[in-house]
């Protein structure tokens, strides 16, 4: 039917095209309108990448020096180092503490909403996740603030290390001191993505033919064998598209993040311990410091790494997409 | 695809009890288990957002009233935040006058023109990019792109415009999906009767788009109400002045440098600090006894905000289809 | 000039001002001090008023208006000052309006610099941050002092001094007990600010003499004197830096051990005295001599005003800069 439609306006049937009509006026306002975004792109890599390289051209700092593990900025405290390695780790190691506490929620909510949840259970869970995402990062970081970092200082600092004798210890090894901490970054982070990982994953669950569910339950299979044994397999490529998809929203997040971690700009040690990250490091520095020194420049360097994790992730994205088609 | 619509995902699933009696007792106790877990993640979800929501109600009792929402803040006492809320919803207007014609423009594109051709996959590219971009890199694009190069300073226009170009993906995906659900034989009909193609769109296909492009502004006005890395270096970060909404005095078209334009509250090259950036800021620099009660507040406005969103998105949506239909 | 209401007037509100700010300082034991010479500055310069009246009104007397808009952005440390001046002038004067933002002192220098502003603040002077091209088109007007104080956790008790060598070896990291500096047996935890921040720069080059901080571990580094606040009032053996002017806050001043530099109290009056040495010059840069007549040359008068310099500073708990 679709093939037919297209075909129709090309052929004859209509009048002879006046001036007005052969220069298709509405279709180039509407292509400019779509084609704007692959400007705003372009101008954003430009400028993004001309800030980020300025630390290399301008300031003269060897490229591998990013990667060391000192961040020493500060050119009056002796020689400067510009090493961005701590907050690189610092996002990958939160980003992934994140990811593991929220995908199997999120891919659990995915099930429960497209093959367990009856009609009513779905039409209350899916407005509510839809709110979830509207709900501002600053509110998430001041729920982190005033509920979720006094609760790991009390709760396991002062109580849980004495009173379990295996998670006490754990906890208690090098101990929540404050609250604010890697952990605290980890799970507002993974609340913030579970609206993300669970609509993804939930388009994949449902992208999985009626028939293959019908067949498997046919051979007398539980619900959960064929969740199991089916379902996961062959939505795979889609939910590991929603973890990426969360991953990169998760590695983006600055204010709420930098609110909760703690910030202390060194390698990441325990989970206990407060660290930081691209983001919360870019908050913290952008406004203290003046345009074209070395040290905002080094910022600038961390704004381009950022914008290069979120560039890979597209790309690692269409590639899932196109392998989950090819299949 | 087909068969993904419907009610097919609820209890029916499972074939009759009688062929389920094949399966082992283990298995069964495993299938129990996983529904009772699936079934946790939802109820999880539930609760935390129940949680959240009377948690900022119980915080708003006593603070939020008609005086807090319209007063000027006070260094002293409780104040207000009109000004502040004046701001967001300033923004987002702006915001909206520009997102709005260009992402439902460009959906028409994706839509109704976009072949499979290089430069659609090249949109679509772009599309995906800047919807993965950190908000915070997007706001140091703005601070380069507007405050620096253009000289503005901190503006409500150089915030609006960074927010435009972070939410144009969201909003021509929603448009084009919303196009997109237009059954193919209203545009059939349409040609048929010798209509071009720019008619057909213009008074066939958009009217009947209406409610999803409605939910796709209200989905995206959400966001940006929210939003507050982005302008965090491009709107600007202070308490404002008192608004005064009579000032036309220095009124001047021609004339941008006049005093009007750099203060007036309908001025949008002013800063303005909206109400998310002023959680921000009080949680970081606040004074005095009232700053908790002042954030549990202004979160409380935006958390509501974004529940009227949201449930007006939905009831917009499904009132506008009934009439439309019915028509 | 004077009319004798309204310095009684003035003289009420100074002494109310020092007397809330010498109850702080009663933590660390030191008797009330006398109001310090801005006090009785505000009295001896102020116009006349026929009435006893807030400092707003008394402001408004002093004030040579003129209309027009400025921007100042920077210092998120001189934000509360700047910005309670800005709106005292903007109620005396219709047709002025001062938008004050933060930002951070590195926005304020690079954006004032750049035009983009007509009042850039900073904790920090701009030849330290600016190349020399840059900073030389800047023209510095230290309006204010403001001063830092060294806060623990109420459970460190019996530590109410710190000497400059002590804080050395706690923030280095030779010291990781209080009780190697007169404290109870518990470890110190460091809330170190942000290594850009001018509150970081000063206490390290006044206090620490450029020594290099301890890392990792324990420490924390917070952007804000809110979170330090909250973070040093819950966490056992915690201490921090943070402004006079958060330190006085009614909200955080309870919940504080607040310490004594080599013996000197924390007060406005030490500071301005200049016996209190973790204390620094408060910048407001212009780009350029602000032209004669200007809101910018207006506003940057009237923060060196008895209104500002004898009022508002002190009630704000900065020092001020005119005698």
């Amino acid at each position: 039917m679709a093939q037919l439609t297209s075909a129709l306006p090309a052929s004859g049937l209509r009048a002879r095209p006046g001036l007005l009509a052969r220069i298709d006026l509405p279709r180039r306002v509407v292509f400019a309108a779509a084609s704007s975004m692959i400007l705003i792109v372009a101008l954003l890599m430009v400028f993004i990448t001309w800030q980020g390289i300025q630390l290399f051209i301008a300031d003269h700092v060897p490229v591998g020096q990013i990667l060391a593990p000192t961040w020493q900025p500060d050119a009056t405290n002796g020689p400067t180092s510009f090493g961005i390695l701590p907050f690189i780790a610092g996002t990958v190691f939160v980003t992934g503490v994140a990811l593991l506490i929220s995908t199997p929620l999120s891919v659990g909510l995915a099930l429960f909403l497209s093959e367990v949840a009856p009609r009513w259970a779905r039409a209350i869970v899916q407005p509510a996740l839809e709110i979830f995402v509207g709900i501002p990062s600053v509110v998430w970081g001041w729920l982190g603030i005033t509920i979720l970092v006094p609760f790991l200082a009390d709760t396991f600092h002062k109580k849980i290390a004495i009173s379990l004798p295996v998670v006490g210890q754990v906890f208690s090894m090098p101990g929540f001191l404050t609250g604010f901490s890697w952990l605290a970054g980890s799970l507002v982070l993974s609340i913030m993505i579970l609206p993300t990982i669970t609509s993804v994953s939930y388009d994949a669950f449902r992208a999985v033919p009626q028939e293959l569910r019908t067949g498997s339950l046919a051979l007398g299979t539980t619900r959960w064998q064929t969740i199991r044994h089916l379902l996961i397999p062959s939505a795979l490529s889609g939910v590991l598209t929603a973890v990426v998809l969360g991953m990169t929203r998760a590695a983006g997040e600055a204010l709420a993040v930098q609110m909760v971690i703690g910030n202390s700009p060194s390698m990441p040690a325990a989970i206990t311990q407060p660290v930081t990250t691209l983001t919360s490091q870019i908050t913290l520095d952008m406004g203290n410091t003046v345009f074209g020194e070395p040290w905002q420049d080094a910022l600038w360097t961390m704004s381009l790494v950022l914008l290069i994790i979120s560039i890979t992730s597209v790309v690692l994205v269409r590639a899932l997409n196109k392998r989950r088609m090819g299949s | 695809m087909t068969a993904t619509t419907g009610r097919v995902a609820g209890g029916p699933l499972g074939p009759k009890p009688s062929l389920r009696r094949k399966t082992s007792r283990g298995s069964l106790l495993a299938d129990r288990a996983a529904t009772v877990v699936l079934w946790g993640t939802g109820v999880f979800v539930l609760a935390l957002l129940g949680a959240i929501i009377v948690h900022f109600a119980a915080a708003a009792w006593g603070v939020v009233s008609p005086s807090f929402v319209l007063s000027d803040p006070s260094d002293t006492g409780l104040g207000g935040i009109g000004p502040l809320l004046w701001n967001s919803i300033y923004m987002l207007a702006l915001t909206m006058l520009i997102a709005i014609p260009v992402g439902i423009l460009g959906g028409i594109y994706m839509s109704e023109y976009a072949g499979e051709n290089p430069i659609t996959s090249a949109i679509r590219f772009a599309e995906e990019s800047i919807s993965s971009v950190p908000s915070i890199v997007v706001g140091l694009f703005g601070l380069i792109l507007f405050v620096d190069n253009f000289k503005w300073g901190f503006t409500v226009l150089g915030g609006a415009l960074a927010l435009t170009l972070f939410n144009l993906p969201l909003m021509t995906r929603l448009s084009e999906q919303a196009l997109r659900a237009v059954p193919q034989e209203e545009r059939t009909a349409s040609l048929a009767l010798g209509a071009t193609k720019w008619q057909t769109i213009r008074h066939v296909v958009l009217p009947l788009a209406i409610p999803g492009l409605i939910t796709g502004v209200i989905l995206t006005a959400g966001r940006v109400f929210g939003e507050a890395a982005v302008l965090l270096f491009t709107a600007g970060l202070g308490t404002p002045p008192h608004y005064d909404f009579t000032n036309f005095k220095t009124f001047s078209l021609t004339d941008t440098n006049t005093a009007w334009w750099h203060s007036s509250p309908w001025s949008p090259l002013r800063p303005g600090t909206t109400l998310s950036v002023y959680i921000y800021k009080l949680q970081s620099e606040g004074l005095g006894v009232y700053v908790n009660q002042i954030v549990d507040g202004c979160a409380a406005i935006l958390i509501s905000m974004v529940l009227i969103f949201n449930l007006g998105a939905r009831l917009l949506g499904r009132i506008l289809t009934r009439r439309l239909t019915a028509a | 000039m004077l009319n004798g209401t309204r310095r009684l007037g003035a003289l009420a509100i100074a002494a109310a001002i020092f007397a809330s700010a010498c109850s702080s300082t009663a933590a660390t034991g030191t008797p009330a001090v006398t109001p310090a010479p801005a006090a009785t500055t505000a009295a001896a310069t102020s116009t006349p008023a026929s009435a006893p009246s807030a400092a707003p009104s008394a402001a408004a007397a002093a004030v040579t208006c003129v209309t027009g808009t400025i921007t100042a952005s920077g210092s998120t440390a001189l934000q509360p000052l700047v910005d309670a001046a800005a709106k005292q002038y903007d109620a005396a004067c219709s047709g002025a309006t001062i938008t004050v933002n933060g930002g951070g002192s590195g926005t304020g220098l690079t954006q004032v610099a750049a035009g983009g502003v007509q009042i850039g603040d900073s904790d920090v002077t701009a030849e330290s941050r600016l190349k020399a091209p840059d900073a030389a088109k800047l023209v510095d007007h230290i309006v204010t002092r403001q001063g830092w104080i060294v806060v623990t956790n109420k459970d460190v008790t019996g530590v109410t001094n710190l000497t400059t060598q002590q804080e050395t070896d706690v923030w280095t990291g030779k010291d990781t007990n209080w009780n190697q500096v007169g404290g109870p047996d518990l470890p110190i935890v460091l809330i170190f600010r942000p290594s850009s921040s001018g509150t970081r720069t000063t206490f390290k080059k006044l206090v620490l003499n450029n020594a290099t901080e301890a890392t990792g571990g324990q420490t924390l580094t917070e952007d804000s004197n809110g979170t330090v606040t909250t973070a040093v009032s819950k966490t056992d053996g915690a201490v921090s830096v943070i402004g006079f002017a958060y330190y006085n806050d009614p909200a955080a001043k309870p919940i504080l051990n607040g310490l004594q530099l080599d013996g000197v109290d924390a007060t406005v009056a030490n500071m301005a005295s200049g016996t209190y040495k973790l204390a620094a010059d408060g910048h407001m840069y212009s780009n350029g001599t602000p032209a004669a007549g200007s809101l910018t040359e207006a506003f940057l008068a009237y923060m060196m005003s008895p209104a500002v310099q004898g009022t508002l500073i002190p009630s704000k708990f900065y020092a001020p800069v005119t005698k």
